[in-house]
């Protein structure tokens, strides 16, 4: 990479300001075009067959009825999707996510597909499809999938991370550790420790757009795919391997994006759409419904966490120690190992263990939400920390400033750190006057930590300058959050142009090289860079051409403010020339200008925050009312604060609803009895207060303007923040999250019963 | 010669050490040397693994650098949302 990425220290004329954002009046206005709003000419309509039972032997499909009815063009099995995996496990995972193979492994599993003329058309054809099953003893529950009589979900498969191979084949598909120091001798030296054991129930990133394509396949081995998703190269890659296309001749482009959240990083349908398109010859629209999103997309891991934390009268903490159990639904995942990681990464701790379980369950695979695994994991921890304070008698936050993690820590995940925000938004809290705020009856108040690593990752960037001057950037890290401003504000800066002279879109796969997708809130900080970078080589470019046109050597030309100025007593007689002038004369020397960046964008800045909750717990019927709510947070460089804030209150907004109402509910059946929003209540517009953001600023030394991701961290403390509130306000501590009326009713009165 | 920090599943591969030392200049080098010396890592690295060097977290750039002391630590390649 010929980029030096450090940080430098520099005043912004553009980053930093809240300009309008580019995508926001189609938006508005209905003319911006998501997943189903696309169309092809001839196209079908494609319609999955899904599994009503959570875990059954799939003997026979007769599909035969459903092709001859008039109007179907084609009807696929697995057997249409053959392995073409070569070995690759988790590539073979999500070929039978796509189309169950040998077993249907979850309520909602996908069993065959057919395309047919029409929707009323494929409907009916759904309904010919003859399936013979043998059902299976199912599991849906975390803790029950790893007792030793629980039904076996996958008998390949045999606990990883073990000292010793195991003998018998298990449902907890790896067992990972993390830590340092003695954690039995910080015990020994602990005054009080707290105990307990939390669970969290499944959740849905609950986006509002459905999961959705447009495929064509051609005769020819060509293809095209319009898909709203949050890494189209990516889709790419997956959908080329599981059909045999080549990569380069499959054509991905993203749609506007109603919602991700993690939860758009995974092919389901599409693979689908490709191979009843490759059937039919015709190109297929396939839209999920909201039932099939929730049933048979990615939702989060349900949860069963136990944590064990020591301290001494001073409040120092000795030791710390979780075991987390997370589901991954039927498939391997690393969803436990990431909690084990995030756990304690907040405190500066020279004892502390944690472990991880995956759990095989018969549920949807799972799928990242939002910093995946970690709110879990600080739900339970945060909530052990809180409670300690308490027995200690410190106040919770003095508690947390006087164990925080700093630069130079060991984190507990290993690595040392380099300078964080943790310090910072725990005394920007202390000091916040949400704190000090008068509390009314069964109100109460609850903060709480969180901490996510972010991630860079292979990016691309394209900088064109036309001749009229206006500049276009192809980005292509899918734009989920308003990251074509903010990669517009870069470029302007770089330039030392208006905003308004630039355009952002996100090019399709054919039209630029590979990026990563949009996760692991590396958007902007990894496009950023490149952006400056591609802008950086135009400037070369833009200097050269001045030169070109002075007739002076290029060294002579600096770029200053939009401008190429010749330094120099020598050229005390020419004025400036703006981008503007030397892109007219672009023709004339040297064709077109345009600066192009590929890189790999590493070292982002790990990330923290701390939030501030209020609530209001009605002791008659156990609801909650969230009425002040407050989020703070390091977001390295804010490039537009806006965004920056949107991020913060999009986090708490999910988190809120993660923590009080909403979870996926199963039948005894192993069926989904909740597949739908109105009985999966996420929060709307009424359900929430103003959320207040505060933006910290402590530059990440690993980019240019210092800036670090923003995207995730904001859901991590919530459901500790709100279960610390409603604990408070319940005079009962909370353990099980969601923490719906029934369940604080119950706490309350078990309390009360002693 | 970099020392190089474990995490638990593949410090059992390593035959329970947490600590392994490593004639290597890059991230390329430290991969494909830790791969002969244990072949129980090849799977892990074909899944991925990332490197913090002095704290901070190297996904994709293999060429990186491994300065003499340097802080090495290998970590799963985690996902993000």
């Amino acid at each position: 990479m010929n980029f030096d990425p450090r940080y430098a220290n520099r005043n912004f004329a553009s980053v930093g300001t809240r300009p309008i954002r580019p995508d926001g009046i189609d938006k508005v206005t209905g003319r911006a075009r998501y997943g189903a709003d696309f169309n092809m000419a001839g196209q079908l309509v494609g319609r999955v067959l899904r599994s009503p039972h959570a875990h059954a032997k799939i003997r026979k499909i007769d599909t035969s009825k459903a092709e001859k009815l008039q109007g179907v063009k084609a009807v696929i099995t697995a057997a249409d999707l053959p392995d073409l995996t070569d070995g690759d496990a988790a590539m073979y995972d999500i070929l039978d996510n796509c189309m169950a193979r040998a077993k249907a492994l979850y309520d909602g599993h996908a069993v065959a597909a057919v395309a047919a003329i029409d929707a009323r058309t494929a409907r009916q054809a759904l309904k010919l499809i003859e399936i013979d099953y043998e059902v299976l003893p199912h599991v849906t529950d975390v803790d029950e999938a790893m007792r030793h009589h629980a039904p076996l979900i996958n008998d390949t498969i045999f606990t990883e991370g073990l000292e010793e191979k195991p003998a018998k084949p298990s449902n907890v598909t790896k067992r990972s550790q993390f830590g340092h120091g003695d954690v039995h001798a910080g015990f020994g030296a602990a005054d009080f420790i707290v105990e307990r054991s939390f669970r969290t129930e499944q959740t849905h990133q609950g986006y509002i757009e459905p999961h959705a394509c447009v495929a064509s396949v051609n005769l020819d081995g060509t293809a095209e795919l319009w898909v709203c998703t949050q890494g189209h190269f990516v889709y790419r890659q997956h959908c080329a391997q599981l059909l045999g296309l080549e990569a380069s001749k499959l054509r991905v482009t993203s749609s506007e994006i109603g919602g991700g959240f993690g939860g758009k990083t995974h092919v389901w349908a599409e693979p689908v759409a490709l191979a009843l398109s490759r059937k039919a010859g015709r190109p297929v629209k396939l839209v999920m419904t909201r039932d099939e999103v929730f049933r048979a997309s990615g939702p989060t891991s349900a949860t069963s966490i136990d944590v064990r934390i020591g301290a001494r009268k001073d409040g120092t903490i000795t030791a710390a120690e979780a075991t987390l159990r997370y589901s991954s639904g039927p498939y391997a995942g690393s969803w436990a190992e990431i909690g084990a990681m995030t756990a304690f990464a907040c405190y500066k701790l020279d004892n502390v263990r944690t472990v991880g379980y995956e759990v095989l369950v018969n549920r949807p695979k799972t799928a990242a939400y939002r910093a995946p695994s970690a709110p879990m994991a600080a739900f339970a921890v945060e909530s052990a920390v809180d409670e300690l304070a308490k027995e200690i008698g410190i106040d919770p936050v003095d508690f947390r400033i006087k164990n925080a993690a700093q630069e130079g820590t060991r984190s507990s995940y290993g690595p040392v750190y380099g300078p964080i925000g943790i310090g910072p938004t725990l005394e920007a809290v202390k000091n916040h006057p949400h704190m000090k705020a008068p509390l009314k009856q069964n109100q109460g108040r609850g903060m709480a930590c969180g901490f996510w690593f972010n991630f860079g990752g292979q990016t691309c960037v394209d900088l064109n300058i036309g001749m009229d001057g206006s500049v276009s950037l192809a980005v292509g890290t899918v734009d989920v959050g308003g990251s074509r401003a903010s990669l517009s504000l870069v470029a302007a800066e770089e330039l030392g142009i208006d905003y308004s002279q630039l355009k952002a879109i996100v090019a399709d796969t054919a039209s630029l090289g590979y990026n990563d997708m949009t996760d692991g809130s590396r958007g902007t900080f990894s496009s950023s860079m490149a952006t400056i970078s591609a802008a950086r080589n135009a400037i070369k470019i833009l200097r050269d051409r001045a030169a070109q046109m002075w007739d002076i050597p290029v060294e002579d030309v600096i770029w200053e403010q939009g401008h190429a100025v010749a330094k120099g007593d020598n050229y005390g007689n020419l004025g400036k020339l703006s981008l503007k002038e030397i892109a007219a004369q672009s023709g004339k020397t040297g064709g077109p200008i345009a600066g192009h960046s590929e890189l790999v964008a590493d070292g982002a800045g790990v990330s923290f925050a701390t939030h501030i909750c209020d609530v209001e717990v009605d002791p008659e019927t156990g609801a909650t009312r969230v009425i002040r709510y407050t989020v703070v947070q390091d977001a390295g460089k804010a490039v537009h604060p806006t965004y920056v804030e949107g991020q913060y209150q999009g986090g708490a907004a999910q988190g809120i609803g993660w923590a009080l109402n909403e979870e996926y509910i199963y039948g005894k059946d192993g069926r989904l009895q909740n597949a739908g929003f109105l009985d999966y209540r996420i929060p709307v517009c009424s359900d929430l207060p103003m959320i207040d953001t505060q933006i910290l600023e402590i530059p990440n030394p690993n980019h240019p303007y210092g800036v670090r991701g923003v995207g995730e961290t904001s859901i991590v403390p919530p459901l500790a923040a709100i279960a610390n509130a409603v604990s408070n306000a319940a005079g009962v501590r909370m353990t099980h999250i969601p923490m719906s009326p029934p369940r604080i009713l119950a706490a309350i009165e078990a309390e009360r019963e002693g | 010669m970099v020392e190089v920090t474990l995490w638990g599943a593949l410090s059992q591969l390593a035959g329970g050490k947490s600590k392994v030392e490593v004639e290597a200049k890059d991230i390329r080098e430290l991969f494909r040397k830790l791969a002969e010396q244990y072949p129980g890592f090849e799977p892990w690295i074909d899944r991925g693994i990332a490197v913090a060097i002095d704290g901070v977290i190297y996904r994709d750039t293999w060429g990186k650098k491994l300065p003499e002391g340097a802080e090495v630590f290998l970590l799963p390649r985690l996902a993000g949302g």
